[in-house]
């Protein structure tokens, strides 16, 4: 434990090769994360992503067992999770417990795919927990590649994905294609929850994917900015997450959740402070301008 | 008048599997005019703006807006569950959204005309004190003001308005009925107006096409909404009764009466 904070430690880790490719790795994620991650937010989509990234981790689990690359089976595992989320939960009502239902079936598969795998340990918890530290260069043009997909894709359909997701009956009547949105959307997200698992792991995708953008909707309702501070926000959590764990050489999981958490109730008190302002302020004047 | 009609619709005809809503219905909307589609539920009035939308194919006969659905602008009920809460951006984002939000791209170029654009919307409606707030923090009838502004900024041959005043109170209702009325004397843009309430719109309606179990009725709203014409339609006895001014529809059972909106959603508009 008294290694946490060992600035000397940390400085000559972060010299090494391996831990710059690291960085790389999660430096590429929290741009592609905190870019998805308002919409993600606006169309509710949080228990979708965390159904998609334990089949990331299904996929991931079966690419172990059969020895191909990692990164490969997450990819796979997660967009077959999506579009299968994609699919079948297509009434509103219906989605909640469809994503569970996968869910914990794509979980309790990769548990026994794990079980029949003999390799390292080490590699099993990884998945579960995040390894990023072994990243290589394989996996970093992997990601690059994964990373400049989403994000192009992103920039082509993002004004009537966005119109879709926060006034959808006007989009629809506008022509905006609903349904073809939602299922390459689902896709994006499955590619990004794949980078993701190699990260922060399964377990904790959430944390980059939903939390920064969550605490970014919290303090602006501008999509731009809204944007601009979730990628912000993500790059600290996750770069900020690595950077700490170094020293100590504890998993980084427990570093990125906790800066994102702490960024989240930071903005929830911003949002509330300004809040307590205007409503005093602000109502009267509101009230009277609909009439 | 010879002037190509803004809607024109020929014997035409929308079924579901086992159900026709209506057919042979021919009418033609001329540029500017202010038509009120009323009936009661299901009679097929919001399925008529889905045709002319282009969201749903007639059975028989044709439908044609001047202009293409590109030329449509669009208000949807305030604070209906399926139009969605809108959060996570402002009013001004909301209306930009109506200018350009169904194209594929970032849509850099162009920005500072694109902003000048929603700002003159927002201006013509009287939004700029809140535009820039929040859209789900607003007051049902700020948001409507938006939603006006939304429909119009991109300058639409015909506006489409689906029960744009449920929900509002009586000084909303006339404030948005205003607004709509205004545009189309100043732009000469076409309305069709769908609604279980005629009052707040009478004085700006010049024809109205009520739909009653597939039978309809078009005309100016005097001839229409009569005891005589609507007891027809219902083939069940219905009074018509003015009163200052107001048209008050009374019939033998309370689903002839206006006072039931669909997707009943009270909520306290402040």
């Amino acid at each position: 434990m008294d290694k946490f904070g060992d600035v000397g430690l940390t400085l000559d880790l972060l010299a090494l090769p391996f831990v710059q490719s690291a960085l790389l790795a999660a430096a590429i994620l929290g741009v592609v994360a905190g870019v998805i991650g308002p919409l993600i937010v606006r169309r509710q989509m949080a228990f979708a992503v965390h159904g998609t990234a334990e089949l990331g981790f299904t996929g991931a689990a079966a690419a172990l067992l059969l020895g191909v690359g990692v990164e490969y089976g997450a990819v796979a595992g997660a967009v077959i999770a999506a579009l299968a989320l994609g699919l079948l939960g297509t009434k509103a009502d219906e989605r909640d417990s469809v994503i569970g239902v996968v869910l914990s079936f794509g979980l309790g598969l990769g548990v026994l795919l794990l079980w029949f795998y003999e390799g390292r340990a080490s590699s099993k918890l990884g998945l579960l927990f995040g390894q990023v530290i072994t990243v290589d260069s394989t996996n970093l043009a992997v990601y690059a590649c994964s990373a400049v997909l989403v994000l192009g894709v992103l920039a082509v359909i993002y004004r009537p994905l966005l119109f879709a997701s926060v006034d959808p009956v006007v989009a629809a009547a506008r022509g905006v294609p609903v349904r073809v949105l939602t299922p390459l959307f689902a896709v994006l997200i499955g590619i990004t929850t794949a980078l993701g698992v190699q990260t922060v792991g399964v377990l904790l995708v959430l944390a980059l994917l939903v939390t920064p953008a969550a605490a970014a909707c919290r303090v602006t309702s501008s999509p731009l900015l809204a944007t601009v501070l979730s990628v912000v926000f993500a790059e600290v959590a996750v770069l900020g997450g690595i950077v700490l764990s170094l020293a100590p050489g504890a998993p980084i999981s427990a570093f990125v959740t906790t800066l994102s958490f702490v960024i989240y109730l930071v903005c929830r008190a911003i949002a509330a402070a300004r809040g307590r302002v205007s409503g005093r302020v602000a109502q009267p004047v509101s009230v009277p301008a609909g009439r | 008048m010879t002037t190509r009609p803004a809607v024109r619709l020929v014997d035409a005809g929308l079924s579901f599997p086992g159900r026709t809503l209506w057919s042979g219905l021919t009418m033609s909307v001329q540029p500017g005019e202010f038509v009120a589609v009323l009936g009661p539920n299901g009679s097929g009035k919001s399925s008529l703006l889905k045709v002319l939308l282009g969201r749903l194919r007639l059975s028989t006969g044709a439908a044609e807006v001047a202009g293409g659905p590109d030329a449509v602008g669009y208000v949807p009920q305030q604070g209906a569950v399926e139009t969605g809460a809108a959060t996570g951006i402002r009013g001004v984002d909301l209306v930009g959204l109506g200018l350009d939000g169904q194209r594929w791209g970032l849509g850099l170029r162009g920005m500072r005309r694109r902003r000048q654009r929603v700002a003159e919307a927002v201006a013509a409606v009287g939004a700029e004190q809140f535009a820039g707030k929040p859209f789900n923090q607003l007051s049902g009838g700020e948001q409507q003001r938006l939603r006006v502004a939304q429909a119009l900024v991109g300058e639409p041959a015909v506006l489409l308005c689906d029960e744009p005043l449920l929900s509002l109170d009586v000084a909303q209702q006339q404030a948005i009925s205003e607004l709509i009325d205004r545009r189309r004397r100043e732009a000469g843009t076409t309305v069709l107006f769908v609604t279980h309430e005629i009052n707040p719109i009478l004085s700006y309606v010049d024809k109205v096409l009520y739909l009653v179990d597939g039978r309809f009725r078009v005309g100016p709203p005097r001839e229409v909404m009569t005891s005589a014409v609507l007891s027809e339609l219902y083939r069940a006895p219905v009074r018509v009764v003015e009163l200052d001014g107001q048209l008050h529809v009374a019939g033998a059972h309370s689903a002839v009466c206006e006072d039931e909106p669909h997707h009943v959603q009270q909520r306290v508009a402040g």
